[in-house]
């Protein structure tokens, strides 16, 4: 879907991207990851030519983005910031509707996908007329989500989305985001320094060092198969949050599902989720249930915990 | 004439023919001038932003401009523009432009950086993120500056009426010069009210919300044409020639009034300053000015004086006039002011004019060269015996006395001298002098007369048009009246002139005021 071909950027005579090349599957998020000056936030806003290359290709869709005209471009990528960027002149519903009123959508047309997309993100409609200033940091962070979710473009870019949250409404935004079916279509890439966020939503990881790839691969294969030192160091924090974040449950049967207390769970959740699952409910196990919503077993919290042991013992002997 | 025991508001109700006129001039003056401000400054501040290197130059430039002082940048306009309204409105617009400039530069360059690029991601091109994103935040910011750009306006528009744009300066200047306090608030108290309202109007609008100012920002150029055009509404009337006479010569008996009375003199007038009077006449844009009979000018710019034949303009013989408690302090002083007197007659007095006022020699220079060539001039002693302060009119010839006076007072006493030279009009040096800020000053028989004691008509025609009676007479009221000692003349008469160009006078055979009287009748 996204192919980098030997990116460069250079300022003056500091290298901030220098050749990296990687790729990005359609539905795939990766994590560019790092420490701030490594090169990430420059790689991602070369992908919708806020920072034009020095070097190196861009593909999308196998379309070479540096022959696009840009602002065409970036019309199909969505791009949610840090600080959020919302407009504050503009209220919530027209902050919303700038990119449908840039591609000249119907009047109704927008009204419609606004509110879809307000009921989504859980945002209430009496928020349309409100202005930015007037919403909490968490609420302003979902807005520019839908700013950027509205015209229902292939690929998204978060720098540092949720960088500027207090870590309860981080972690709520984090299970909103997993949750939300707008995104499982969507090729997304996203830059951030906070490791546990990378392993939580990111299905691959770039980490990235002084512009360079330093390594990357899905979370569990940094964390029990680093290349050298500097993965090995970057990933000693909280190592034992991020072994049960990094590992899957055994999935259940072809067509099958997880469900607790009737509520079927998404697939693909890592086993520190499913743990903090049974414990913020109370409960005693997860029922799987098989391609016709037979029970065909359970897990509880020892299974859980034995299936993280029984992954690390096959990692050692490999 | 009884200005004085004339309240303001009499005074406003008889002049309010004029007072309309000047208020609807100076509102048309300072919007035609904001507008065109706003229309080269927006544009230019939103390239600055745009292109930051460009800032610093673009941003000095304006701020050299503002610190021109505005009649000078006025007397630049002439040689360019002429006079009237077009220099005017330049010379206002260039004044305007930095508050505009600056603040548009400083609204947009301080627009959040992550708003700017969350448009830019969003695939907003350069003009839609200009019209959607930076003006719309920046508009509080340049609301202000064009706010502050009003206000220095109206300020400024004053000064139009110095070459010849009118506006509420006409009475303000016309009131200083007169001595006609009625006059100068009459022209100061709507120039500060329409200030005021303005501030106020302006600063409402900054206040609307940001959806209003939507709005706003289209009905705001409409308003500013309409506030404009009011400055049309008062249209000229034609006549063969054009008169530019001083705010002072258009209020006084033996000025303009006295043309009227005795000449029947009807001319399309324009008032303009002392300054670029001569300059005006000379560049055929004025073909009568209201001079003085001693002025430098008169040589260099090759004018012809008409002779009074009719005798309205009463001498003005020059002399030092000194408060008496300044003499008793300083007892010297008096045979020292003295030594000058009888010294320099008309021609020797138009002579040291035309040397500063046309080949430009300091006025220092001319004083010492004059005292060196009558053996009066001698080295200072360095005294410290007090200081005794000299104040001047704000024209050459007062310059050069005052000058020649600090050299004498240094050469033949043991005082140190300060000077106070440039002082706006008889008013205000006169005031100078009685509210003890200077000692004494040059002042001449005909100004004190009718512009000071204005004495009832018959004492006018009683001593009108003899040197000795009016000196007589101003000497004793000024010391009855105001404890002022006048000594003795210095000895040229500055009269009131009317004066045209040789060429043009000789074309027309124009030789007396009656002539021209009787040219302009001729249809």
């Amino acid at each position: 879907m996204i192919k980098v071909e030997h990116l460069s950027k250079h300022f003056g005579k500091v290298k901030a991207v220098d050749g990296i090349s990687f790729d990005v599957n359609e539905h795939e998020n990766l994590v560019l990851l790092g420490t701030s000056g490594c090169g990430k936030t420059t790689t991602l806003k070369m992908l919708n030519r806020l920072i034009e290359p020095t070097h190196g290709k861009i593909f999308i869709n196998n379309k070479n983005i540096l022959e696009q005209q840009p602002e065409i471009l970036r019309r199909g990528i969505g791009y949610v910031l840090q600080n959020n960027g919302l407009f504050p002149h503009y209220t919530v519903g027209e902050n919303i509707a700038i990119v449908p009123q840039l591609l000249k959508w119907d009047k109704k047309r927008t009204e419609h996908r606004v509110s879809e997309l307000l009921e989504k993100l859980h945002l209430s409609k009496d928020f349309l007329n409100v202005y930015p200033n007037e919403l909490s940091g968490g609420q302003q962070q979902r807005v520019g989500l839908a700013r950027a979710l509205v015209a229902d473009p292939p690929v998204l870019l978060m720098d540092e989305a949720f960088g500027a949250l207090d870590n309860v409404t981080k972690a709520k935004i984090h299970a909103e985001f997993k949750a939300l079916d707008e995104l499982k279509k969507k090729t997304i890439i996203m830059v951030t320094h906070d490791v546990q966020e990378a392993f939580e939503l990111g299905d691959r990881i770039c980490l990235m060092d002084a512009g360079k790839i330093v390594q990357q691969g899905p979370p569990a294969d940094l964390l029990f198969k680093p290349k050298n030192r500097f993965v090995e160091d970057f990933l000693k924090e909280q190592r034992l949050q991020l072994e049960f974040k990094a590992i899957k449950p055994p999935p259940p049967p072809e067509g099958g599902t997880f469900k607790l207390h009737g509520a079927v769970l998404p697939a693909e959740m890592s086993l520190w989720w499913m743990i903090e699952q049974l414990k913020f409910t109370k409960a005693e196990s997860i029922t799987i249930l098989d391609h016709q919503h037979k029970k065909v077993g359970q897990l509880s919290f020892e299974d859980l915990t034995s299936a993280f042991y029984q992954y690390k013992q096959q990692q050692r002997h490999e | 004439m009884n200005d004085q025991q004339q309240t303001l508001w009499d005074f406003m109700r008889q002049q309010s023919d004029k007072l309309a006129t000047q208020t609807l001039e100076h509102i048309g003056l300072t919007f035609i001038s904001l507008f065109l401000a706003v229309l080269v400054g927006l544009p230019l501040g939103i390239l600055i932003a745009r292109k930051r290197k460009l800032s610093g130059s673009v941003l000095g430039i304006a701020g050299v401009l503002q610190t021109i002082p505005s009649i000078a940048l006025l007397g630049f306009m002439i040689p360019l523009l002429g006079i009237g309204p077009k220099p005017a409105i330049v010379a206002l617009l260039l004044y305007a432009l930095l508050p505009i400039i600056r603040n548009t530069y400083t609204g947009i360059t301080g627009v959040d950086a992550s708003v700017k690029e969350a448009a830019t991601a969003m695939g907003m091109s350069k003009w839609q993120i200009l019209f959607k994103v930076e003006l719309p935040l920046a508009m509080p910011v340049i609301l202000a500056g064009i706010r502050t750009a009003t206000v220095i306006t109206v300020g400024v528009a004053t000064l139009a009426s110095y070459i010849a744009a009118g506006g509420l300066g006409e009475f303000i200047f016309g009131g200083i010069s007169l001595n006609n306090t009625n006059m100068i608030l009459a022209g100061a108290i709507p120039a500060a009210l329409l200030a005021i309202i303005f501030d106020f109007l302006l600063s409402r609008v900054q206040k609307l919300n940001f959806k209003k100012i939507k709005a706003g920002t289209y009905a705001l150029p409409v308003i500013i044409v309409l506030l404009a055009s009011v400055y049309f509404i008062p249209s000229a009337y034609g006549s063969k020639l054009t008169a530019g006479f001083t705010p002072e010569f258009m209020g006084r008996q033996d000025g303009n009034l006295g043309l009227q009375s005795k000449y029947h003199l009807k001319i399309h007038t324009i008032v303009i300053s002392d300054a670029v009077m001569y300059k005006a006449a000379y560049e055929k844009q004025l073909d009568v000015i209201s001079g003085y009979s001693t002025d430098g000018r008169l040589k260099a710019y090759n004018l012809v004086v008409l002779k009074d034949d009719k005798n309205i303009f009463p001498p003005y013989f020059a002399a030092p006039i000194v408060r008496d408690d300044a003499l008793q302090k300083f007892p010297d002083l008096e045979k020292t002011l003295n030594l000058l007197s009888g010294k320099i007659n008309d021609t020797v007095m138009t002579e040291l004019n035309y040397r500063t006022d046309y080949l430009h020699e300091s006025p220092e220079k001319v004083a010492k060269d004059f005292l060196v060539s009558k053996n009066l001039w001698r080295p200072e002693r360095g005294g410290s015996d007090g200081i005794v302060r000299i104040g001047s009119k704000i024209f050459g010839e007062q310059y050069i006395l005052a000058n020649m006076y600090s050299m004498l007072i240094k050469g033949y006493t043991d005082y140190d001298v300060t000077t106070k030279t440039g002082l706006g009009g008889t008013k205000i040096c006169f005031d100078a002098l009685t509210n003890n800020q200077i000692d004494f000053y040059p002042e001449y028989t005909g100004t004190g007369l009718l512009v000071i004691l204005q004495p009832s008509q018959q004492i006018v025609n009683s001593v009108e048009g003899n040197k000795e009676k009016t000196y007589n007479y101003v000497k004793e009221e000024f010391d009855k009246r105001y404890q002022i000692k006048w000594l003795q003349p210095i000895g040229f008469n500055n009269a009131y002139a009317l004066m045209m160009r040789q060429k043009q006078a000789a074309a027309l055979n124009v030789k007396s005021i009656t002539d021209l009287k009787n040219y302009l009748d001729k249809k």
